[in-house]
């Protein structure tokens, strides 16, 4: 099995851990967890919003420093080109998630799907950065010109993460200011409901490890089949079968 | 519970798109790693 897949014992394990994990949390967060006394029964999207941008932030980071690696080492090893683009594209659908759930959670809580506030209209741009980031590396050109060209473009991207973080105190937000990552904020929460929060947290940074690993070895074949031409054999060969 | 609807959707929509990007990424991955070589795989 692992000799025709992404897989390893190591991916499996960690996969097995995930699906115990998420499912974990579903039953915590939708059922065994009460409901907040100010947003009601709405919190419960919280446990997959949250989780959500902070894989998607984790993401991006990730993509920063692999980029940084390659452009600072030595050696210049495309394995982290492949890694910041895996990371990459987790993050933008992470961010995707992210943005349809908070849309959910507004039309609720405020009324209304969509508001041009500053952390939301931060976010929808950090998204599209990032699509456009997804664009650059599927421009033409050799696997160096590729990393070098997208790992520039990740630096200059990353630095749109602290401003969506800072959007809420930077500007008068309709978004709520961050309630656990304050220093100074006094955390009233059921204990439940705070385990559940962090359990997402975890369950969502092992799920994107896990994708991570798979996607990035999945860049690697593609990259290989690239460079051995196959995409053109096998085009070949089916369209031999076809006849 | 109140707001079922979104809440359940809320929930679905996030789970839906992991399992759906995950099982693309794993067929990806097998249908790329038929054609490549045990060499091609360093973490085989």
């Amino acid at each position: 099995m692992t000799e025709h897949s992404t897989g390893t014992p190591a991916t499996r394990r960690l996969g097995f851990v995930v699906i115990v994990l998420m499912s974990w949390l579903a039953l915590s967060g939708l059922w065994w967890s009460s409901e907040d006394v100010v947003q009601g029964s709405t919190v419960r999207i919280m446990y997959v919003h949250v989780p959500a941008i902070w894989v998607a932030y984790m993401a991006f980071g990730l993509t920063a420093v692999c980029s940084a690696t390659y452009l600072s080492g030595r050696t210049r090893s495309i394995a982290w080109d492949r890694f910041a683009g895996a990371s990459a594209e987790i993050g933008v659908m992470f961010v995707a998630v992210s943005l349809v759930t908070g849309s959910l959670w507004g039309r609720l809580t405020w009324g209304t799907y969509w508001v041009w506030d500053a952390r939301l209209t931060s976010t929808a741009f950090l998204f599209i950065t990032y699509v456009g980031y997804l664009a650059v590396r599927r421009l033409g050109g050799t696997l160096r010109q590729r990393a070098r060209r997208s790992s520039v473009l990740a630096l200059l991207a990353v630095l749109e993460i602290p401003l969506v973080h800072f959007s809420v105190t930077l500007w008068r937000s309709l978004h709520q200011d961050a309630t656990i990552a304050d220093p100074n904020a006094k955390v009233q929460m059921d204990g439940l409901m705070l385990f559940t929060l962090f359990l997402g947290l975890f369950a969502f940074t092992a799920l994107f490890v896990w994708m991570v690993l798979h996607r990035q070895r999945v860049i690697h074949l593609e990259d290989t089949v690239a460079d051995r031409g196959l995409d053109a054999a096998i085009a070949d060969r089916r369209d031999e079968v076809a006849k | 519970m109140k707001h079922a609807t979104f809440i359940i959707g809320s929930w679905v929509l996030t789970f839906a798109s992991v399992a759906g990007y995950s099982v693309w990424v794993v067929r990806r991955g097998r249908q790329l790693a038929k054609s490549a070589t045990k060499e091609e795989m360093p973490w085989t």
